[in-house]
Protein backbone atom coordinates (compact mmCIF):
# COMPACT_ATOMS: atom_id res chain seq x y z
CA UNK A 1 0.00 0.00 0.00
CA UNK A 2 0.91 3.73 -0.56
CA UNK A 3 2.24 5.35 2.32
CA UNK A 4 1.49 9.16 1.79
CA UNK A 5 3.64 11.80 2.37
CA UNK A 6 4.46 15.57 2.00
CA UNK A 7 8.06 16.81 0.70
CA UNK A 8 8.78 20.37 0.53
CA UNK A 9 11.95 21.30 -1.29
CA UNK A 10 13.13 24.63 0.43
CA UNK A 11 15.38 25.68 -2.20
CA UNK A 12 12.34 26.42 -4.69
CA UNK A 13 9.65 27.84 -2.28
CA UNK A 14 9.46 31.06 -2.69
CA UNK A 15 6.96 31.94 -0.15
CA UNK A 16 3.92 32.60 -2.36
CA UNK A 17 1.52 30.70 -0.12
CA UNK A 18 -0.71 29.51 -3.08
CA UNK A 19 -0.72 26.44 -1.19
CA UNK A 20 -2.04 28.28 1.74
CA UNK A 21 -5.17 29.39 -0.61
CA UNK A 22 -5.13 26.42 -2.70
CA UNK A 23 -6.02 24.46 0.90
CA UNK A 24 -8.51 26.97 1.54
CA UNK A 25 -10.39 27.52 -1.49
CA UNK A 26 -10.46 23.26 -2.00
CA UNK A 27 -11.48 22.99 1.76
CA UNK A 28 -13.44 25.55 2.08
CA UNK A 29 -12.41 25.80 5.54
CA UNK A 30 -14.02 27.82 8.40
CA UNK A 31 -13.07 31.86 8.64
CA UNK A 32 -9.99 31.64 11.01
CA UNK A 33 -8.33 27.96 10.22
CA UNK A 34 -5.23 27.48 7.95
CA UNK A 35 -4.45 24.17 7.32
CA UNK A 36 -1.04 24.81 5.80
CA UNK A 37 1.21 27.47 6.38
CA UNK A 38 4.56 29.07 4.98
CA UNK A 39 7.28 29.56 7.72
CA UNK A 40 10.01 31.69 6.50
CA UNK A 41 13.25 31.80 8.13
CA UNK A 42 15.54 34.46 8.30
CA UNK A 43 13.20 36.74 6.27
CA UNK A 44 15.12 38.87 4.45
CA UNK A 45 18.41 38.00 4.73
CA UNK A 46 19.84 37.97 1.64
CA UNK A 47 21.54 34.57 1.34
CA UNK A 48 19.69 33.08 4.05
CA UNK A 49 16.06 33.30 3.51
CA UNK A 50 14.61 30.21 3.40
CA UNK A 51 10.73 29.13 3.37
CA UNK A 52 9.06 26.36 4.18
CA UNK A 53 5.42 24.63 3.66
CA UNK A 54 3.88 23.13 6.57
CA UNK A 55 1.14 21.27 7.26
CA UNK A 56 -0.42 18.12 9.55
CA UNK A 57 2.72 15.83 8.11
CA UNK A 58 0.57 12.63 8.99
CA UNK A 59 3.30 11.12 11.26
CA UNK A 60 4.03 7.41 11.60
CA UNK A 61 3.54 7.57 15.59
CA UNK A 62 1.41 10.35 15.89
CA UNK A 63 1.44 12.76 19.47
CA UNK A 64 -1.76 13.90 18.50
CA UNK A 65 -3.43 10.28 18.19
CA UNK A 66 -1.20 9.51 21.47
CA UNK A 67 -2.77 11.68 23.47
CA UNK A 68 -6.67 12.48 22.09
CA UNK A 69 -8.73 11.93 24.79
CA UNK A 70 -11.72 10.53 22.96
CA UNK A 71 -9.38 8.79 20.64
CA UNK A 72 -10.54 10.04 17.57
CA UNK A 73 -7.83 9.64 15.27
CA UNK A 74 -7.34 6.38 13.19
CA UNK A 75 -4.33 6.12 10.60
CA UNK A 76 -5.99 5.21 7.05
CA UNK A 77 -4.32 2.29 5.09
CA UNK A 78 -2.21 5.03 3.24
CA UNK A 79 -1.28 5.96 6.21
CA UNK A 80 -2.78 9.74 7.09
CA UNK A 81 -4.15 10.07 10.50
CA UNK A 82 -7.87 11.47 10.07
CA UNK A 83 -9.73 12.34 13.06
CA UNK A 84 -13.73 12.64 13.49
CA UNK A 85 -15.41 15.85 14.70
CA UNK A 86 -18.20 14.01 15.87
CA UNK A 87 -16.09 12.65 18.85
CA UNK A 88 -13.82 15.49 19.09
CA UNK A 89 -14.16 17.66 21.89
CA UNK A 90 -12.15 20.21 21.41
CA UNK A 91 -9.69 20.23 23.90
CA UNK A 92 -6.83 21.48 22.50
CA UNK A 93 -4.62 18.35 23.59
CA UNK A 94 -3.37 17.32 20.01
CA UNK A 95 -2.56 20.59 19.08
CA UNK A 96 -0.23 20.82 22.34
CA UNK A 97 1.14 17.80 21.46
CA UNK A 98 1.84 18.03 17.45
CA UNK A 99 5.42 19.40 16.63
CA UNK A 100 4.64 21.26 13.44
CA UNK A 101 1.74 23.06 14.87
CA UNK A 102 -1.08 21.42 12.60
CA UNK A 103 -4.46 21.15 14.55
CA UNK A 104 -6.67 24.04 14.57
CA UNK A 105 -9.60 25.54 15.93
CA UNK A 106 -12.26 27.96 15.00
CA UNK A 107 -12.56 30.10 18.37
CA UNK A 108 -10.12 30.27 21.57
CA UNK A 109 -12.71 31.10 23.97
CA UNK A 110 -13.34 30.97 27.67
CA UNK A 111 -14.57 27.95 29.43
CA UNK A 112 -12.38 25.86 26.66
CA UNK A 113 -14.60 26.73 24.25
CA UNK A 114 -12.74 26.05 21.02
CA UNK A 115 -15.16 24.24 18.50
CA UNK A 116 -13.93 21.17 16.80
CA UNK A 117 -10.65 20.68 15.68
CA UNK A 118 -9.61 20.89 11.89
CA UNK A 119 -6.62 20.13 9.95
CA UNK A 120 -5.06 19.10 6.95
CA UNK A 121 -6.34 15.55 5.92
CA UNK A 122 -4.43 15.06 2.79
CA UNK A 123 -7.14 16.02 0.96
CA UNK A 124 -8.77 12.75 1.90
CA UNK A 125 -11.88 13.76 3.42
CA UNK A 126 -13.32 11.93 6.86
CA UNK A 127 -15.43 9.36 8.17
CA UNK A 128 -18.37 10.48 6.71
CA UNK A 129 -20.38 7.94 4.46
CA UNK A 130 -22.78 10.80 2.78
CA UNK A 131 -20.32 13.15 0.59
CA UNK A 132 -21.86 16.34 1.15
CA UNK A 133 -21.27 16.17 4.49
CA UNK A 134 -18.01 14.72 4.77
CA UNK A 135 -17.32 17.64 2.40
CA UNK A 136 -18.83 19.93 5.04
CA UNK A 137 -17.18 18.53 7.74
CA UNK A 138 -13.59 17.67 6.46
CA UNK A 139 -13.47 19.41 2.86
CA UNK A 140 -12.78 17.91 -0.10
CA UNK A 141 -11.78 14.04 -0.88
CA UNK A 142 -9.61 14.82 -3.88
CA UNK A 143 -7.94 11.24 -3.15
CA UNK A 144 -11.15 9.55 -3.40
CA UNK A 145 -11.28 10.99 -7.38
CA UNK A 146 -7.91 9.80 -7.78
CA UNK A 147 -6.61 13.26 -7.39
CA UNK A 148 -3.27 14.35 -4.86
CA UNK A 149 -3.57 17.42 -2.39
CA UNK A 150 -4.55 20.64 -4.03
CA UNK A 151 -1.65 22.16 -1.98
CA UNK A 152 0.97 20.49 -3.92
CA UNK A 153 -0.87 20.41 -7.31
CA UNK A 154 -1.36 24.15 -7.04
CA UNK A 155 2.31 24.80 -5.95
CA UNK A 156 4.26 26.80 -8.83
CA UNK A 157 7.57 26.21 -8.84
CA UNK A 158 6.57 22.09 -7.40
CA UNK A 159 8.19 22.95 -4.05
CA UNK A 160 5.63 21.30 -2.54
CA UNK A 161 5.22 17.55 -3.47
CA UNK A 162 2.68 14.98 -1.99
CA UNK A 163 1.94 11.53 -2.43
CA UNK A 164 3.52 8.27 -2.43
CA UNK A 165 6.56 8.80 -0.28
CA UNK A 166 8.83 6.87 -2.42
CA UNK A 167 7.92 8.74 -5.67
CA UNK A 168 8.11 12.04 -4.42
CA UNK A 169 11.52 11.20 -2.51
CA UNK A 170 12.67 9.68 -6.02
CA UNK A 171 12.28 12.74 -7.23
CA UNK A 172 13.76 14.79 -5.06
CA UNK A 173 16.82 12.79 -5.17
CA UNK A 174 16.63 13.20 -8.81
CA UNK A 175 16.43 17.04 -8.22
CA UNK A 176 19.35 17.04 -5.99
CA UNK A 177 21.66 15.07 -8.19
CA UNK A 178 20.89 17.54 -10.91
CA UNK A 179 21.38 20.50 -8.85
CA UNK A 180 24.99 19.50 -8.00
CA UNK A 181 27.33 20.98 -5.74
CA UNK A 182 25.76 24.66 -4.94
CA UNK A 183 22.25 25.07 -3.77
CA UNK A 184 21.74 21.28 -3.42
CA UNK A 185 19.03 21.35 -0.07
CA UNK A 186 18.02 22.95 2.58
CA UNK A 187 18.70 26.22 3.15
CA UNK A 188 21.66 27.86 1.36
CA UNK A 189 24.28 26.88 3.16
CA UNK A 190 26.73 25.11 0.98
CA UNK A 191 27.21 21.21 0.71
CA UNK A 192 30.07 19.44 -0.06
CA UNK A 193 29.63 17.12 -2.85
CA UNK A 194 29.06 13.86 -0.55
CA UNK A 195 26.53 15.49 1.46
CA UNK A 196 24.46 15.66 -1.05
CA UNK A 197 25.20 12.01 -1.90
CA UNK A 198 24.17 11.89 1.88
CA UNK A 199 21.04 13.80 1.85
CA UNK A 200 19.53 12.27 -1.22
CA UNK A 201 20.30 8.80 -0.11
CA UNK A 202 18.90 10.27 3.56
CA UNK A 203 15.67 11.00 1.75
CA UNK A 204 15.17 7.84 -0.34
CA UNK A 205 16.29 5.29 2.81
CA UNK A 206 13.45 7.42 4.93
CA UNK A 207 10.90 7.11 2.06
CA UNK A 208 11.41 3.37 2.15
CA UNK A 209 11.31 3.01 5.68
CA UNK A 210 7.82 5.03 5.32
CA UNK A 211 6.79 2.47 2.75
CA UNK A 212 7.86 -0.43 4.68
CA UNK A 213 6.01 0.92 7.87
CA UNK A 214 2.55 1.51 6.51
CA UNK B 1 4.78 0.23 16.83
CA UNK B 2 3.57 -0.86 20.53
CA UNK B 3 -0.71 -2.43 19.42
CA UNK B 4 -1.31 -1.57 22.75
CA UNK B 5 -1.20 1.60 22.78
CA UNK B 6 -2.80 2.79 19.57
CA UNK B 7 -6.82 1.47 20.15
CA UNK B 8 -8.17 2.56 16.84
CA UNK B 9 -11.46 0.76 16.00
CA UNK B 10 -10.75 -2.92 14.97
CA UNK B 11 -7.73 -3.63 16.97
CA UNK B 12 -8.89 -2.17 20.03
CA UNK B 13 -9.01 -5.34 23.04
CA UNK B 14 -11.68 -3.83 25.38
CA UNK B 15 -11.30 -6.91 27.74
CA UNK B 16 -7.55 -5.74 27.56
CA UNK B 17 -7.94 -2.47 28.98
CA UNK B 18 -10.90 -3.38 31.38
CA UNK B 19 -8.35 -6.29 33.06
CA UNK B 20 -5.69 -3.63 33.10
CA UNK B 21 -7.43 -1.14 34.38
CA UNK B 22 -9.18 -3.87 37.61
CA UNK B 23 -6.19 -4.66 38.57
CA UNK B 24 -4.02 -1.59 38.85
CA UNK B 25 -1.31 -3.60 38.50
CA UNK B 26 -0.56 -2.03 34.34
CA UNK B 27 2.92 -2.91 33.98
CA UNK B 28 4.84 0.47 32.88
CA UNK B 29 5.90 -1.79 29.47
CA UNK B 30 2.23 -2.11 28.65
CA UNK B 31 2.24 1.71 28.13
CA UNK B 32 5.60 1.62 26.59
CA UNK B 33 5.49 3.01 23.04
CA UNK B 34 8.35 4.46 20.51
CA UNK B 35 8.24 7.63 21.31
CA UNK B 36 7.26 9.64 18.08
CA UNK B 37 10.16 11.53 16.14
CA UNK B 38 9.69 14.77 14.69
CA UNK B 39 12.97 14.91 13.46
CA UNK B 40 12.02 11.27 11.22
CA UNK B 41 8.55 13.45 10.26
CA UNK B 42 10.69 16.29 9.87
CA UNK B 43 13.48 14.53 7.51
CA UNK B 44 11.23 12.99 5.56
CA UNK B 45 9.19 16.29 4.62
CA UNK B 46 11.66 18.80 4.08
CA UNK B 47 14.84 16.38 2.97
CA UNK B 48 17.76 18.17 3.05
CA UNK B 49 17.54 18.90 6.80
CA UNK B 50 20.72 19.27 7.97
CA UNK B 51 21.88 19.00 11.55
CA UNK B 52 22.63 22.66 11.50
CA UNK B 53 19.11 22.91 10.86
CA UNK B 54 17.78 20.86 13.47
CA UNK B 55 19.81 22.18 15.78
CA UNK B 56 17.85 25.28 15.05
CA UNK B 57 14.55 23.71 14.70
CA UNK B 58 14.95 21.58 18.60
CA UNK B 59 15.97 25.47 19.92
CA UNK B 60 12.55 26.71 18.43
CA UNK B 61 13.55 28.49 15.54
CA UNK B 62 11.00 31.09 14.47
CA UNK B 63 10.19 32.71 11.08
CA UNK B 64 7.38 34.83 9.35
CA UNK B 65 4.22 33.51 8.62
CA UNK B 66 0.92 34.82 7.54
CA UNK B 67 -0.77 32.17 10.32
CA UNK B 68 -2.33 33.38 13.02
CA UNK B 69 -2.57 30.27 14.74
CA UNK B 70 -0.99 30.15 18.21
CA UNK B 71 2.66 29.17 17.42
CA UNK B 72 2.28 29.12 13.93
CA UNK B 73 5.49 31.18 13.78
CA UNK B 74 7.34 28.14 15.34
CA UNK B 75 8.39 25.64 12.89
CA UNK B 76 9.03 22.41 15.32
CA UNK B 77 7.56 22.49 18.73
CA UNK B 78 9.33 19.31 20.15
CA UNK B 79 8.02 19.92 23.84
CA UNK B 80 5.23 18.61 22.66
CA UNK B 81 6.47 15.30 22.52
CA UNK B 82 8.00 15.19 26.08
CA UNK B 83 4.70 16.70 27.49
CA UNK B 84 3.05 13.70 26.15
CA UNK B 85 5.55 11.20 27.44
CA UNK B 86 5.19 12.73 30.73
CA UNK B 87 1.20 12.21 30.08
CA UNK B 88 0.63 9.00 28.97
CA UNK B 89 3.91 7.51 30.62
CA UNK B 90 3.83 8.91 33.75
CA UNK B 91 0.72 10.56 34.98
CA UNK B 92 -1.79 8.25 33.66
CA UNK B 93 0.05 4.78 34.71
CA UNK B 94 1.00 6.94 38.23
CA UNK B 95 -2.50 8.25 39.07
CA UNK B 96 -4.12 4.60 38.40
CA UNK B 97 -1.54 3.27 40.66
CA UNK B 98 -1.86 6.03 43.19
CA UNK B 99 -5.69 5.78 43.17
CA UNK B 100 -6.26 2.26 42.78
CA UNK B 101 -3.40 1.93 45.44
CA UNK B 102 -5.90 3.51 48.09
CA UNK B 103 -8.76 2.11 47.40
CA UNK B 104 -7.08 -1.34 47.83
CA UNK B 105 -5.18 -0.24 50.97
CA UNK B 106 -8.43 1.10 52.53
CA UNK B 107 -10.55 -1.95 51.73
CA UNK B 108 -7.90 -3.83 53.23
CA UNK B 109 -8.00 -1.48 56.74
CA UNK B 110 -12.06 -2.28 56.19
CA UNK B 111 -11.26 -5.86 56.48
CA UNK B 112 -8.55 -5.77 59.13
CA UNK B 113 -10.16 -3.44 61.49
CA UNK B 114 -13.52 -2.48 60.29
CA UNK B 115 -15.71 0.23 61.19
CA UNK B 116 -14.86 2.34 64.02
CA UNK B 117 -17.73 1.92 66.59
CA UNK B 118 -18.91 4.06 69.12
CA UNK B 119 -17.41 2.73 72.23
CA UNK B 120 -20.61 3.56 74.33
CA UNK B 121 -24.44 3.14 73.70
CA UNK B 122 -25.94 6.47 72.43
CA UNK B 123 -26.91 9.16 74.95
CA UNK B 124 -29.58 10.48 72.72
CA UNK B 125 -28.84 13.94 73.73
CA UNK B 126 -27.66 15.91 70.53
CA UNK B 127 -24.80 18.72 70.23
CA UNK B 128 -24.55 20.67 67.21
CA UNK B 129 -21.30 20.27 65.11
CA UNK B 130 -21.87 21.76 61.77
CA UNK B 131 -23.88 25.17 61.17
CA UNK B 132 -26.30 25.29 58.03
CA UNK B 133 -23.43 27.04 56.08
CA UNK B 134 -21.10 24.47 57.23
CA UNK B 135 -23.17 22.23 55.66
CA UNK B 136 -24.14 23.78 52.69
CA UNK B 137 -20.16 24.84 51.71
CA UNK B 138 -19.26 21.47 52.68
CA UNK B 139 -21.78 19.50 50.02
CA UNK B 140 -21.66 22.31 47.74
CA UNK B 141 -17.66 21.47 47.23
CA UNK B 142 -18.20 17.96 47.87
CA UNK B 143 -20.71 17.52 44.99
CA UNK B 144 -18.60 19.39 42.30
CA UNK B 145 -15.50 17.81 43.27
CA UNK B 146 -17.49 14.26 42.61
CA UNK B 147 -18.44 15.93 39.58
CA UNK B 148 -15.00 17.00 38.37
CA UNK B 149 -13.98 13.75 39.52
CA UNK B 150 -15.80 11.78 37.46
CA UNK B 151 -15.49 14.00 34.45
CA UNK B 152 -11.91 14.35 35.15
CA UNK B 153 -10.95 10.64 34.85
CA UNK B 154 -12.74 10.50 31.81
CA UNK B 155 -10.96 13.01 29.98
CA UNK B 156 -7.59 11.02 31.23
CA UNK B 157 -8.81 7.42 31.73
CA UNK B 158 -12.11 6.39 29.72
CA UNK B 159 -10.86 6.21 26.41
CA UNK B 160 -9.04 2.89 27.78
CA UNK B 161 -12.24 1.25 29.09
CA UNK B 162 -15.54 3.41 28.28
CA UNK B 163 -14.87 3.86 24.12
CA UNK B 164 -14.56 0.30 23.62
CA UNK B 165 -17.78 -0.81 24.90
CA UNK B 166 -20.00 2.47 23.82
CA UNK B 167 -20.92 3.07 20.12
CA UNK B 168 -18.75 6.11 18.79
CA UNK B 169 -22.56 7.96 19.49
CA UNK B 170 -22.90 7.42 22.90
CA UNK B 171 -18.85 8.07 23.72
CA UNK B 172 -18.99 11.34 21.64
CA UNK B 173 -21.93 12.41 23.37
CA UNK B 174 -20.34 11.35 26.79
CA UNK B 175 -16.93 12.69 26.27
CA UNK B 176 -18.64 16.20 24.84
CA UNK B 177 -20.27 16.05 27.86
CA UNK B 178 -17.50 15.52 29.97
CA UNK B 179 -15.45 18.41 29.11
CA UNK B 180 -17.78 20.88 29.19
CA UNK B 181 -19.15 19.74 32.61
CA UNK B 182 -15.95 19.76 33.58
CA UNK B 183 -15.02 23.46 32.05
CA UNK B 184 -18.26 25.30 33.19
CA UNK B 185 -18.26 24.09 36.77
CA UNK B 186 -14.60 23.76 37.26
CA UNK B 187 -14.57 27.98 38.30
CA UNK B 188 -17.71 27.33 40.26
CA UNK B 189 -15.96 24.73 42.41
CA UNK B 190 -13.28 26.99 43.02
CA UNK B 191 -15.50 29.27 44.36
CA UNK B 192 -16.59 26.61 47.03
CA UNK B 193 -13.03 25.81 47.84
CA UNK B 194 -12.04 29.45 48.54
CA UNK B 195 -15.34 29.72 50.62
CA UNK B 196 -14.29 26.85 52.57
CA UNK B 197 -11.00 28.00 53.39
CA UNK B 198 -12.37 30.80 55.09
CA UNK B 199 -14.66 29.59 56.77
CA UNK B 200 -13.28 26.81 58.49
CA UNK B 201 -9.11 28.64 58.52
CA UNK B 202 -10.09 29.62 62.43
CA UNK B 203 -10.07 26.15 63.06
CA UNK B 204 -7.40 24.71 61.83
CA UNK B 205 -3.98 25.44 62.87
CA UNK B 206 -2.12 22.79 64.66
CA UNK B 207 -1.63 23.05 68.10
CA UNK B 208 0.06 20.47 70.94
CA UNK B 209 -2.94 18.60 70.90
CA UNK B 210 -2.65 16.97 67.32
CA UNK B 211 1.23 16.49 67.88
CA UNK B 212 -0.17 13.98 70.54
CA UNK B 213 -3.15 12.65 68.53
CA UNK B 214 -0.67 11.97 65.53
CA UNK B 215 2.46 9.99 67.93
CA UNK B 216 -0.73 7.86 68.56
CA UNK B 217 -1.88 7.53 64.99
CA UNK B 218 -5.33 8.96 65.93
CA UNK B 219 -6.36 6.23 68.00
CA UNK B 220 -4.37 3.02 66.23
CA UNK B 221 -1.40 2.71 68.50
CA UNK B 222 -2.78 2.56 72.04
CA UNK B 223 -5.72 1.57 74.00
CA UNK B 224 -8.14 4.50 74.87
CA UNK B 225 -8.80 7.47 71.79
CA UNK B 226 -6.40 9.88 71.84
CA UNK B 227 -7.71 13.88 72.65
CA UNK B 228 -9.01 15.77 70.05
CA UNK B 229 -10.50 19.44 69.82
CA UNK B 230 -13.31 20.25 67.76
CA UNK B 231 -10.92 19.08 64.74
CA UNK B 232 -8.71 16.26 65.02
CA UNK B 233 -4.86 15.98 63.82
CA UNK B 234 -6.14 13.70 60.65
CA UNK B 235 -8.93 16.66 59.75
CA UNK B 236 -6.48 19.41 60.09
CA UNK B 237 -3.98 17.26 57.50
CA UNK B 238 -6.73 17.12 55.12
CA UNK B 239 -8.10 20.84 55.18
CA UNK B 240 -4.36 21.98 54.90
CA UNK B 241 -4.58 19.41 51.52
CA UNK B 242 -7.49 20.68 50.57
CA UNK B 243 -5.87 24.43 50.91
CA UNK B 244 -2.16 23.54 49.12
CA UNK B 245 -2.80 20.53 46.65
CA UNK B 246 -6.56 21.70 46.12
CA UNK B 247 -5.71 25.56 45.50
CA UNK B 248 -2.80 24.31 42.85
CA UNK B 249 -6.00 22.05 41.08
CA UNK B 250 -7.97 25.30 41.29
CA UNK B 251 -5.88 27.45 39.92
CA UNK B 252 -3.67 25.30 37.27
CA UNK B 253 -7.79 24.58 35.90
CA UNK B 254 -8.35 28.16 35.68
CA UNK B 255 -5.40 28.72 33.55
CA UNK B 256 -6.74 25.88 31.40
CA UNK B 257 -9.66 26.94 31.23
CA UNK B 258 -9.39 30.41 30.06
CA UNK B 259 -7.22 29.90 26.94
CA UNK B 260 -8.44 33.35 25.45
CA UNK B 261 -5.64 35.02 27.17
CA UNK B 262 -3.43 33.79 24.47
CA UNK B 263 -1.52 31.13 26.79
CA UNK B 264 1.59 29.62 24.64
CA UNK B 265 1.22 25.56 24.06
CA UNK B 266 4.16 25.09 26.61
CA UNK B 267 2.35 26.86 29.30
CA UNK B 268 -0.55 24.68 28.48
CA UNK B 269 1.47 21.64 28.68
CA UNK B 270 3.40 22.51 31.86
CA UNK B 271 -0.51 23.69 33.84
CA UNK B 272 -2.21 20.15 32.45
CA UNK B 273 0.81 17.98 34.29
CA UNK B 274 0.38 20.54 37.52
CA UNK B 275 -3.86 19.78 37.07
CA UNK B 276 -3.52 16.32 36.18
CA UNK B 277 -0.72 15.47 39.40
CA UNK B 278 -2.56 17.30 41.58
CA UNK B 279 -5.55 16.26 40.91
CA UNK B 280 -4.79 12.74 41.11
CA UNK B 281 -2.86 13.28 44.57
CA UNK B 282 -6.34 15.10 45.61
CA UNK B 283 -8.64 12.38 44.12
CA UNK B 284 -6.51 9.48 46.24
CA UNK B 285 -6.97 11.26 49.29
CA UNK B 286 -10.04 12.47 49.18
CA UNK B 287 -10.95 8.65 48.70
CA UNK B 288 -9.82 8.23 52.53
CA UNK B 289 -11.70 11.40 53.67
CA UNK B 290 -15.11 9.54 52.57
CA UNK B 291 -13.82 6.55 53.80
CA UNK B 292 -13.48 7.56 57.25
CA UNK B 293 -16.40 10.20 57.11
CA UNK B 294 -18.64 7.46 56.41
CA UNK B 295 -18.01 3.57 56.44
CA UNK B 296 -15.08 4.17 58.71
CA UNK B 297 -16.38 6.16 61.39
CA UNK B 298 -20.14 4.87 63.19
CA UNK B 299 -21.80 8.29 63.72
CA UNK B 300 -19.63 10.51 61.66
CA UNK B 301 -21.97 11.20 58.72
CA UNK B 302 -24.48 12.26 60.73
CA UNK B 303 -22.85 15.28 61.69
CA UNK B 304 -22.48 16.81 58.18
CA UNK B 305 -26.13 15.14 56.94
CA UNK B 306 -28.31 16.96 59.90
CA UNK B 307 -25.76 18.98 61.61
CA UNK B 308 -25.82 17.54 65.19
CA UNK B 309 -23.99 14.28 66.46
CA UNK B 310 -24.39 12.51 69.63
CA UNK B 311 -22.88 13.26 73.01
CA UNK B 312 -21.29 9.90 73.00
CA UNK B 313 -19.67 10.42 69.23
CA UNK B 314 -18.41 13.74 70.79
CA UNK B 315 -16.84 12.64 74.23
CA UNK B 316 -15.04 9.81 72.08
CA UNK B 317 -13.82 11.71 69.22
CA UNK B 318 -13.25 15.25 70.05
CA UNK B 319 -13.38 14.79 73.76
CA UNK B 320 -11.69 18.98 74.43
CA UNK B 321 -14.32 19.92 71.66
CA UNK B 322 -17.12 18.59 74.02
CA UNK B 323 -15.85 19.43 77.55
CA UNK B 324 -15.54 23.28 75.96
CA UNK B 325 -18.97 22.84 74.73
CA UNK B 326 -20.39 21.57 77.96
CA UNK B 327 -18.33 23.89 79.57
CA UNK B 328 -16.60 21.65 82.01
CA UNK B 329 -14.03 19.87 82.55
CA UNK B 330 -13.63 15.96 81.69
CA UNK B 331 -15.17 13.18 83.76
S1 LIG C 1 -1.58 16.61 13.69
FE1 LIG C 1 0.58 16.88 14.16
S2 LIG C 1 1.06 15.13 15.45
FE2 LIG C 1 -0.83 14.62 14.40
S3 LIG C 1 -0.20 13.51 12.58
FE3 LIG C 1 -0.40 15.68 12.01
S4 LIG C 1 1.66 16.52 12.26
FE4 LIG C 1 1.62 14.56 13.35
S1 LIG D 1 -9.13 18.68 20.31
FE1 LIG D 1 -10.34 16.98 19.51
S2 LIG D 1 -8.96 15.85 18.21
FE2 LIG D 1 -7.69 17.18 19.46
S3 LIG D 1 -7.12 15.93 21.23
FE3 LIG D 1 -8.98 17.03 21.82
S4 LIG D 1 -10.67 15.66 21.29
FE4 LIG D 1 -8.85 14.90 20.22
S1 LIG E 1 -3.40 18.17 1.52
FE1 LIG E 1 -5.35 19.19 1.21
S2 LIG E 1 -6.02 19.61 3.30
FE2 LIG E 1 -3.83 19.19 3.45
S3 LIG E 1 -2.82 21.19 3.30
FE3 LIG E 1 -2.93 20.34 1.22
S4 LIG E 1 -4.82 21.19 0.36
FE4 LIG E 1 -4.93 21.45 2.58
Amino acid sequence: MARMKFLCDSERCIECNGCVTACKNANETEWGIQRRRVVTLDDGEIGKEVSISVACMHCSDAPCMAVCPTDCFYPTEDGLILHNKDACIGCGYCLYACPFGAPQFPKQGAFGARGKMDKCTFCAGGPESDPVLEEQKYGANRLREGKLPLCAEMCSTKALLAGDAQEVADIFRERVVYRGHRNSAWSAVEHEAAENEQLAQQAADLAYDATQRA
Amino acid sequence: MNALWISHPGQSKPWLYLLLLCLFSLPLSAWGQSAADPRREALQSMPGTTPDFWRDAVEGVTGRTTSRSPGADTLIMTEGERWRQLRNQWISPGGAIALGGTLVALLGFYLLVGQIKLAHPRSGRKIERWTRWDRTIHWYVASLFIILGLTGLSILYAKWFLQPILPTSVWAAWMNAAKNIHNYLGPLFALGVVAMIVKWLKHNFFNLTDLKWFLRGGGIIGKAHPSAGYLNGGEKVWFWMIVLVGLTVVASGLVLDFPNFGQSRETMQLFLVIHAVASLILLAASFGHIYIGTLGTEGALEGMKTGYVDETWAKQHHDLWYAEVKGKDLP
